[in-house]
C-alpha cells in the first residue's frame, strides 16, 4: 500500500494539461461537426434513395455476374411497412447481405453530412479531431492514475474524466466497426465536453492518495462497471431523446405540418409563420431527413439499455459486496446505494414494459428517460446535495 | 395481451395464435370472468399477478425508496434523526406517524414490496408449469398462412416436396434447433435459454430476499472500544453494547477473545488533502473459541475486516487515550490509566472525561470525588486565542491535553448507569484559580498542581484506541448466490432470443413444389431475418429454385433485384415472394 507521500506532482500536472488539451481538441472536433451538419443541410432525401438503390443494385448484380443463390426474404416493420433483406451467396466469398428499406418514414437518413461533399470532409476532420481528443484523454487519465499508482477513479473528478472517456471510446468503438454512428459524433462531444466542464470546474480535487475506506480491489471492480454503465446509459438517453425527436416530427409530418415548405407549396401558408419559426422547421426537416429512422434509434436505445442492464445489476452487487466487506452490511440502505437501486428498478420498469406489457414506443422512452433522470440524479444529485457514508475526498 | 388485427384481416385461429406465443408472461385478462364472490376473487388475483399491476408496482417500489434517501433515518443515524426532528419541530411528527424515518422498515413500503413479491410468485410458478409443458411438447405446428409472419420467404422447386421438407429438417438440426417434421411442414424453435434465464431470474429474487430476511432475523452485532494493550472476551458483559435479533441473542454470542495489540494511523500531511486519512491498521491478536493456546496474529483494517468463529470484526473508528495518573492531597496515586478521548473534527480534535471516583479524603477533610473534562489535541496550535482548543492535523505531531477540573459527587454511586464520556456537574463544582476556572495545557510528560491542594495530575503520555464493530450475519451466502443466479438469468433473458422457424414444401398443382420459410422472433431483433436467409441459401442446395419468374406481389416496384431484366436468364434467379400480403403487426406476436 502506497503511503501518504506517494504523489508525483510533476504526473499530476501533466494529467491536468493532458485533460485541457482534450477539451480544446474535443472543442474544435464539435464545431467541425457543427459544420458538417450546417453543410450538409442541402439535398439530402434526393440523393438518399438513389445512393441505397445504387448499390443495392450493384451488389445484386455483382452476385449474378458469378451466377449464385440468392434468397429475397420480406420482413414486417412494427409500423405495418415491409422491408426486404435479400443475402445471396457468393461462390467461395461468403455470404453478403443486403437490406432495402420500403416505406418513407422508415427509412434511414445518410447522417449528417448529407450529400454534401464538403459537409462528409468536415465530419471526417472531426472524427479524427475527436480520436487525437481521445488519445490526449486516455494519456490525461493514465497519467493521473501513475501519478498516485492507483486506479484513477478515487473522487468525482477523476471519476468523471473516466467517465467521459468510457462515452467516446463506446463512440469510437461503434465507429471502428463500421456502424454508421457518425451522427452521434455531434451529442457525443458536447456530452464529453459538459462533463469534462463540470469536472475541471465543480469537482475538481488534487491527485491525492486514497483514504482507506477505497482500499479496495471492488474499486477497480465496483467503480470501472459504474463507469462503464454510465457511458452507455448516457448514449442510450441520448437515443431515445432523437426518437423522441424523429417521431414528433414524423407525426408532424403526417399531420402535415412542414408542407407550406415544399417548394410547390402555396407561399400563403407560410407567410402566416414568421420567417424565424419558418427557418426552425427548415431546420428540424433537414437534421431529421439525415438522422436514422425513428424505429432504428428506438432500438438502438433499446439494444444498449438492455446490454447494460445486467452489469447496471452486477455493478449494485459489487457494491453491496463490498459494502459488507468495508461497513459489515451489504446493504444499509445509503442515500447512494437507495438511489442505484431506485435506478435499478426504474430500468426493470422500463424492460418489462417492452416486454411484455405492450408499452411501445413513446410511453416506453418516457420510462426510459425517468430512468436515466434517476441516473444522474445518484451521479450528481447524491453526491452533492445528500451526505451519507459514499462522501468521500472532498466531493 | 391481446391479439391486435387490422380490420383487414380475421383474427387467426386458435392454433395460430398458439404459435405465436413465444412467452409464457400471462395473458392480461379485462374484466371478471365467472359470478360471484369467487368469480371476483379470481379476477382480483389474475389482476394482481398481472404485467399491468407488476409494472405499477415496480414503479411504486422505486417511488416509496425516495424519501428515505432525503430524509435521515432511525436504522443508519439515530442522532441525525434526532437532530431533524429539533429543527422541524411542525412536521416532525407528521413524518413520524407516516414512519418517514424508519422508510424501509414501514408498513407502506413493506406492503409494496410484499404484493410485488405475491404478483410474482402468482407470475413465476403458473409460468414454471408452462414452460415445463412447452418443453415436453413439439414446437408448434406451423400456422395456416404463413405470409402472416413477420420474416417470410418463399421460391419454386423442382424438387419434391417430402425432400424438401427433409432437408429442411437435417439443416435445422443443425442449426440445433428442436425441429419436428410432421404433416409435410417442419416446425422449429431454439432460444428455450431465454425463457430459463427469464424464470431463472424472478425466482432468485426470492433468494435475495430470503436472504435479506434470514440476516434480519438471524444477525446481531455489537461495539467494542479497545485502547492498545486491552482485549476482551466476546460476552454480553464486555462488549460496550450490542442489538440481536429474534434468533441471535446475547447468549448466542459467538465465543472468542481479542487483544489490541497496537494501532497505526497515516495522515495527508501536505497539499489539498492535508489531514486526510491514508492508512488505519489494527495489530491484534486473537483466538476463537476459549482455547487461549490457539492465539494468533492479524490485522484489521478498513475494508478489511477479520473473522472469528462466526462472526466479523470490522474497524470502524480510531482516536486518542491520554493515560494520566492523579494524586489526592497526600500524594497517593488514587487514579491511573488510559482514557479514551471522542474525537470531534477531522482533526481529531477530541473530547473526554476522567472520573476519579476513588479520591478518598479531599483536602477539607471530608470525603469527595476528582472529575477532569477536557481536549485532547493531537496538534496543538500554539495560542487558543480566537480559536479555541482545536487540533490542527489528525496525526500527533504536538500533542497536547486541556483539563478544567472539578470537585464534588460524581453521581457514580447512584447506581444509575453514566455515560463514561460525559461529567454530570450538577453536584459538583469547578476548580478556580484567581477568581478564574482552573484551567492547564499539559504536554506529555507534564504535571499540573491542582488549586486548593486536591493534589496534582501528571500527562504521562496517550495511547490510541480503536473501536470495532463485531458482527454475526448469516444469510450473506444465500443472497449472494441469489445475486450471481439473477445475473446469469438476466443475461439469458436478454441476450438470448427465442424464435420459430417453419418450412413447408407443397406440391402445386402445375407441377413443381412451393417452398415456404417463415420465422417468428421478438420484434426486438433483425436477426430472425438473416438467419432464415441463411437457412433458405443453405435449403437452396437440396432445393434449388426454379428459373422461372412469378412476380405476383407488390414487391417488385421498389425492389431492384426483382425488377432486374438480367434475371430472368440466369438460371438461380431470386423469387420474389409468393405472396407478400401484408403481414400482421408484429405487436401481436407478443
Ligand atoms: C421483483 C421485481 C421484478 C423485477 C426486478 C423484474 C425484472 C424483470 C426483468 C429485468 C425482465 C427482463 C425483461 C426482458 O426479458 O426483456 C423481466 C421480464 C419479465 N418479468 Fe419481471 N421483474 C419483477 C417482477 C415481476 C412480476 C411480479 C411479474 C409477474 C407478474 C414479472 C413477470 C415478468 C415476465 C412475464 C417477464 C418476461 C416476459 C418475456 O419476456 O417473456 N416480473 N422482469
Amino acid at each position: 500500500m502506497q503511503l501518504a507521500s506517494g504523489v508525483d506532482p510533476q504526473l499530476a500536472d501533466l494529467s491536468n494539461k493532458l485533460i485541457y488539451s482534450a477539451m480544446a481538441v474535443y472543442t474544435i472536433a464539435m464545431f467541425a461537426h457543427m459544420f458538417e451538419w450546417t453543410f450538409g443541410s442541402k439535398g439530402a432525401v434526393a440523393v438518399r434513395s438513389k445512393e441505397q438503390s445504387g448499390s443495392l443494385a450493384e451488389t445484386v448484380a455483382a452476385a449474378e455476374a458469378k451466377g449464385t443463390k440468392k434468397v429475397t426474404v420480406t420482413v414486417a416493420r412494427a409500423g405495418g411497412g415491409t422491408t426486404t433483406l435479400t443475402r445471396t451467396a457468393l461462390a467461395g466469398a461468403g455470404a453478403t447481405v443486403v437490406t432495402s428499406g420500403r416505406g418513407e418514414d422508415e427509412v434511414d437518413g445518410p447522417g449528417a453530412a448529407g450529400s454534401s461533399e464538403k459537409a462528409d470532409l468536415a465530419g471526417r476532420i472531426a472524427v479524427s479531431l475527436t480520436v487525437l481528443a481521445a488519445l490526449l484523454h486516455v494519456g490525461g487519465v493514465i497519467a493521473r492514475g501513475l501519478s498516485v499508482s492507483r486506479w484513477p477513479w478515487g473522487n468525482m473528478y477523476e471519476f468523471s474524466c473516466a467517465f467521459a472517456l468510457a462515452m467516446t471510446a463506446a463512440y469510437l468503438v461503434l465507429l471502428a466497426a463500421k456502424k454508421n454512428v457518425r451522427w452521434l459524433g455531434l451529442p457525443v462531444t458536447v456530452a464529453v465536453l459538459l462533463t469534462l466542464g463540470i469536472a475541471t470546474t465543480v469537482l475538481y480535487t488534487d491527485s491525492e492518495q486514497l483514504v482507506p475506506a477505497l482500499h479496495s480491489y471492488w474499486l477497480a471492480i465496483h467503480v470501472s462497471t459504474a463507469i462503464f454503465c454510465g457511458g452507455a446509459f448516457y448514449a442510450a438517453f441520448i437515443a431515445t431523446l432523437l426518437y423522441l425527436f424523429q417521431d414528433s416530427y414524423h407525426r408532424r409530418v403526417e399531420a402535415g405540418a412542414y408542407e407550406y415548405l415544399k417548394p410547390g407549396a402555396a407561399r400563403a401558408a407560410g407567410r402566416q409563420q414568421s420567417d424565424f419559426r419558418t427557418g426552425l422547421a427548415r431546420v428540424r426537416v433537414s437534421v431529421c431527413n439525415r438522422l436514422p429512422a425513428a424505429s432504428t434509434l428506438d432500438k438502438l436505445s433499446y439494444r444498449i439499455n438492455a446490454l447494460v442492464f445486467p452489469l447496471w445489476t452486477f455493478t449494485i452487487i459489487a457494491g453491496a459486496i463490498w459494502a459488507e466487506a468495508a461497513w459489515g452490511k451489504y446493504w444499509e440502505w445509503d442515500p447512494k446505494e437507495t438511489w442505484s437501486f431506485i435506478t435499478w428498478v426504474a430500468y426493470a420498469c422500463y424492460l418489462h414494459a417492452r416486454a411484455t406489457a405492450g408499452w411501445k414506443g413513446r410511453k416506453a422512452a418516457y420510462l426510459a428517460l425517468a430512468a436515466f433522470a434517476c441516473w444522474l440524479f445518484n451521479y450528481y444529485g447524491v453526491n452533492i446535495f445528500v451526505t451519507g457514508k459514499h462522501s468521500y475526498a472532498g466531493i | 395481451m391481446s391479439n391486435t388485427t387490422t380490420e383487414t384481416e380475421l383474427p387467426p385461429a386458435s392454433d395460430d395464435a398458439e404459435a405465436e406465443r413465444l412467452s409464457t408472461a400471462p395473458v392480461e385478462s379485462d374484466g371478471p370472468t365467472g359470478i360471484g364472490v369467487f368469480g371476483w376473487l379470481r379476477w382480483m388475483w389474475r389482476q394482481l399477478t398481472s404485467m399491468r399491476v407488476a409494472l405499477i408496482l415496480l414503479f411504486l417500489l422505486s417511488l416509496a425508496a425516495i424519501p428515505g434517501s432525503l430524509i435521515p433515518q432511525n436504522g443508519q443515524n439515530q442522532f441525525k434523526v434526532e437532530t431533524w426532528k429539533a429543527q422541524h419541530t411542525t412536521v416532525a411528527p407528521i413524518y413520524q406517524k407516516l414512519q418517514l424515518f424508519d422508510v424501509y422498515s414501514s408498513i407502506w413500503f413493506s406492503a409494496i414490496y410484499i404484493l410485488l413479491f405475491v404478483s410474482l410468485a402468482g407470475c413465476i410458478v403458473p409460468r414454471t408449469w408452462q414452460f415445463v409443458g412447452v418443453l415436453r411438447a413439439q414446437p408448434p405446428a406451423a400456422p395456416r398462412n404463413l405470409t402472416r409472419m413477420p420474416v417470410y420467404a418463399a421460391w419454386r422447386t423442382g424438387a419434391d416436396a417430402d425432400t424438401v421438407s427433409a432437408a429442411a429438417h437435417r439443416l435445422l438440426r443443425k442449426r440445433r434447433f428442436r425441429a419436428n417434421l410432421a404433416g409435410g411442414a417442419v416446425a422449429a424453435e431454439k432460444g428455450y435459454l431465454r425463457e430459463v434465464g427469464n424464470l431463472l431470474f424472478h425466482l432468485s429474487l426470492f433468494a435475495l430476499l430470503g436472504g435479506f430476511g434470514w440476516a434480519s432475523l438471524a444477525s446481531g452485532t455489537g461495539g467494542k472500544l479497545m485502547v492498545e494493550g486491552d482485549g476482551y472476551s466476546n460476552t454480553i458483559t464486555q462488549l460496550d453494547d450490542f442489538t440481536g435479533s429474534s434468533f441471535y441473542t446475547s447468549d448466542d454470542l459467538d465465543p472468542f477473545f481479542l487483544k489490541l495489540k497496537g494501532f497505526t494511523a497515516k495522515f495527508q500531511d501536505k497539499g489539498d488533502q492535508i489531514g486526510a486519512a491514508r492508512q488505519f491498521t489494527a495489530n491484534v491478536e486473537y483466538y476463537a473459541g476459549d482455547d487461549a493456546s490457539k492465539l494468533r496474529q492479524g490485522t484489521i483494517e478498513v475494508n478489511h475486516p477479520l473473522d472469528i468463529g462466526g462472526s466479523k470484526v470490522y474497524l470502524i473508528g480510531h482516536g486518542y487515550a491520554p493515560v494520566i495518573t492523579v494524586r489526592n492531597s497526600n500524594g497517593d496515586v488514587v487514579y491511573t490509566g488510559a482514557t479514551p478521548f471522542l474525537p470531534q473534527d477531522a482533526n481529531l480534535t477530541s473530547t473526554g472525561v476522567v472520573k476519579v471516583s476513588d479520591y478518598g479524603m479531599g483536602p477539607k477533610g471530608t470525603k469527595t470525588q476528582l472529575g477532569f473534562s477536557g481536549f485532547f489535541l493531537p496538534t496543538a496550535p500554539v495560542s487558543f486565542e480566537g480559536t479555541g482548543p482545536v487540533s490542527l492535523f489528525p496525526g500527533d505531531a504536538a500533542p497536547e491535553l486541556v483539563l478544567n477540573a472539578f470537585e464534588g459527587d460524581l453521581g457514580t454511586d447512584s447506581g444509575l448507569p453514566q455515560n463514561i464520556y460525559q461529567l454530570n456537574t450538577r453536584k459538583m463544582t469547578q476548580l478556580t484559580q484567581d477568581e478564574q476556572p482552573a484551567k492547564a495545557r499539559l504536554k506529555p510528560g507534564q504535571g499540573w498542581t491542582l488549586p486548593d491542594g486536591y493534589g496534582s495530575v501528571t500527562f504521562e503520555g496517550y495511547k490510541q484506541w480503536a473501536s470495532f464493530n463485531v458482527s454475526h450475519r448469516p444469510g450473506n451466502e444465500i443472497a449472494l448466490t441469489g445475486a450471481v443466479l439473477a445475473i446469469l438469468g438476466l443475461i439469458g433473458s436478454l441476450f438470448v432470443q427465442r424464435r420459430r422457424i417453419w418450412v413447408r414444401a407443397v406440391a402445386l398443382p402445375e407441377g413443381g413444389t412451393l417452398v415456404e420459410l417463415a420465422g417468428l422472433a421478438r420484434s426486438e431483433s433483425a436477426k430472425i431475418a438473416e438467419e432464415l436467409a441463411e437457412l433458405a441459401v443453405d435449403l437452396q442446395d437440396d432445393a434449388p429454385a426454379a428459373d422461372d419468374e412469378s412476380d405476383t406481389g407488390d414487391a417488385g416496384t421498389e425492389d431492384p433485384p426483382t425488377d432486374d431484366p438480367e434475371a430472368d436468364g440466369d438460371p438461380e434467379a431470386p423469387e420474389a415472394p409468393a405472396d407478400p400480403a401484408a403481414p400482421a403487426d408484429q405487436n401481436s406476436k407478443e
